[in-house]
């Protein structure tokens, strides 16, 4: 059976997890399917039985309310064993990226990041996943009798198929963890990371200004988008956080719609966000790289062509 | 305190990648080698550490010979020892972590730094892995480290925001960008590097738990389409087309 690890944020199931869900239950077949929650509270987990879960199963306790790497890890390494489960599925979100690999390494099993496409292959996993920042893909053929793979955000479907979702609750192992998320500092406002956003409004030296950055804002807040930036302007000294860097040193996304602005398409920007569905770019100089990659081109002034955006945008009350 | 440092050989992020002949890797001609850059800050956190409170700081390498380089290079910018751990790649993390996890056992390292992830392989998942084979704990994506006598205190990229995690060493810390500006070899200290053995081992005969069937590189992106008119115009055609034809509104 697969098991996927799945995230709550605000009493939901998180998107990118439903989408690890839906391929998972895609891959198995008849096979059974278990989703599995970890926290202090599991309300909400039901909603796992609409996206192909034939068992829900929950680890609560206080003990879960802060994440520990070690702990959260043996508690997914025993639920993996209790279920006798070949194969463990997670988002590769923040927290999924942080636990699976030691998941992986207490199993013995081989770890394939950021997958983008999955296969049963002779009954083991088969991964496609992007290597050198989205440069080339690689396909990996697991080897170990337990095979562990992060899904990448916003790449695979998140479909209902309704399955029974029956109720299990697993014990909280008394592990003496070692480290633990004590406090959150300068939460972003409730903002979606940007490798798990739909749609990411970008902008680059083009901008010349931090201040100018609200102009983007305006845009992605009209169009239901967050804000991400190259790493000229958050290296520019704008007050642009590197947490909202694209490309091989900052984030690799994959929305749906990018939008680059004063973005030139330097080739490790491009690594970050190669992977998005649709590329507008909207840059003054014509032979800007940017165009290589963009679906829709506007050649012209950002400073004249955002504020048209955000009004013809907000007259067709675009966000979601 | 004792500390090792993590290094991984990688291509630079300029290169083009082209498949090599059987194409299930990298073709290696024309790559510049480098050290991964997010490596470059673990190392300097360590040599900062060494400055700061008194360390030694041992760098390891997992690869073939040509991953001396990064070796001499780290001894040029002030670590004490340099090891290379004999291995040809696999494309399997854990067989990494496994050969680093085998090194590390029992030598009494206070901290094992790495950066979040190597440059190529993008899985940054050895630290994880490490620290999960030597159990102790972890910090991934750190981007401020305060370390005591017995315990650490990082600063880390998490879900929308800066987490902090506190925890025991021995610990694996992983580096993002931000957690410092790594330093330049001096020319006294290349020279000096130029003196020091490298010390080369074997690593450890482990078995794989993945294997690389396949390096493609993504299809083009097709010709784009340029919007004329003046701004008014791009953008309610852009929208436009964003909404009934590429139907991502
Ligand atoms: C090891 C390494 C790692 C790197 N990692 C990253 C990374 O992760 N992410 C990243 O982004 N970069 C990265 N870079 C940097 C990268 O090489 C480029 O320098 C950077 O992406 C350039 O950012 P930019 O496109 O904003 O700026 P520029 O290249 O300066 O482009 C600005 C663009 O804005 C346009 N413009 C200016 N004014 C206007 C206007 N009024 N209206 C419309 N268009 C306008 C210009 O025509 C130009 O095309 C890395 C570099 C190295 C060496």
């Amino acid at each position: 059976m697969i098991l996927v690890f799945c995230e709550l944020k605000d009493g939901k199931i998180r998107k990118a997890s439903l989408e690890a869900l839906s391929e998972a239950r895609k891959l198995s077949g008849e096979a059974p399917v278990a989703a599995l929650f970890v926290g202090a509270s599991c309300a909400g987990s039901s909603d796992a039985a609409a996206f192909g879960a034939d068992a829900i199963i929950k680890v609560e306790g206080p003990a879960l309310g802060a994440y520990s790497s070690d702990l959260f890890a043996a508690v997914i390494a025993d639920a993996v064993k209790a279920k006798g489960a070949t194969a463990l599925l997670g988002a590769a979100t923040p927290l999924g990226k942080d636990v699976l690999p030691r998941v992986a390494a207490k199993l013995d099993a081989g770890y394939a990041a950021e997958v983008t496409s999955l296969a049963l292959v002779g009954g083991k996993l088969q991964a496609i996943r992007p290597v050198y920042a989205g440069k080339a893909f690689a396909t990996v053929d697991f080897t170990s009798g337990i095979q562990v793979a992060s899904t990448r955000p916003n790449v695979f479907s998140a479909t209902e198929c309704p399955k029974a979702g029956a109720v299990e609750t697993l014990p909280v192992p008394a592990v003496d963890f070692k480290a633990i998320v004590k406090e959150i500092l300068a939460k972003g406002g409730g903002k979606q990371d940007l490798t798990e956003a739909d749609v990411i409004v970008a902008g680059g030296r083009g901008l010349k200004e931090g201040a100018n950055f609200k102009l983007l804002e305006d845009l992605a807040d009209a169009i239901g988008g967050v804000v991400g930036a190259s790493r000229a302007a958050v290296d520019a000294g704008w007050g642009i956080p590197h947490s909202m860097q694209v490309g091989q040193t900052g984030k690799v996304v994959s929305p749906t719609l990018y939008i680059a602005c004063g973005i030139s398409g330097a080739i490790q920007h491009v690594a970050g966000m190669s992977g998005s569905k649709v590329i507008v770019a909207i840059n003054k100089d014509p032979e800007a790289p940017i165009f290589k990659l963009a679906n829709y081109g506007i050649v012209g002034d950002l400073f004249e062509v955002l504020p048209e955006l955000t009004k013809a945008a907000k007259a067709l009350s675009l966000a979601k | 305190m004792k500390i090792l440092v993590a290094l991984k050989q990688v291509p630079d992020t300029e290169t083009k990648i082209k498949v090599a002949a059987g194409g299930t890797s990298l073709d290696p001609a024309d790559v510049k080698w480098i050290t991964s850059p997010y490596d470059e800050y673990a190392l300097e956190e360590g040599l900062r550490l060494k400055e700061a409170k008194g360390a030694e700081v041992t760098t390891v390498s997992v690869g073939e010979e040509k991953a001396k380089d990064v070796l001499r290079n780290s001894l040029a910018l002030g670590a004490d020892n340099a090891v290379l751990l004999k291995s040809t790649e696999t494309g399997d993390p854990l067989a990494v972590a496994k050969i680093l996890a085998a090194y590390a056992e029992g030598k009494g390292f206070d901290l094992v730094l790495f950066g979040n992830k190597g440059f190529g392989s993008d899985n940054g998942a050895v630290g994880a892995m490490v620290a999960e084979l030597l159990g102790i704990s972890q910090a991934n994506l750190v981007t401020k480290l305060e370390v005591s006598e017995s315990t650490f205190r990082a600063e880390r990229e998490g879900d929308g925001g800066t987490e902090v995690v506190e925890g025991t060493l021995p610990a694996v810390i992983t580096a993002q960008r931000g957690l410092n500006e790594p330093r330049y070899a001096s020319l006294k200290g290349i020279m000096a590097a130029k003196k020091k053995t490298i010390e080369e081992v074997d690593g450890a005969a482990v078995t794989a738990a993945m294997a690389v069937s396949a390096l493609t590189l993504p299809p083009a992106r097709p010709e784009g389409r340029k919007l004329d008119g003046d701004a008014a115009t791009q953008a309610q055609t852009l929208l436009g087309l964003l909404r009934d034809e590429a139907k991502v509104l």
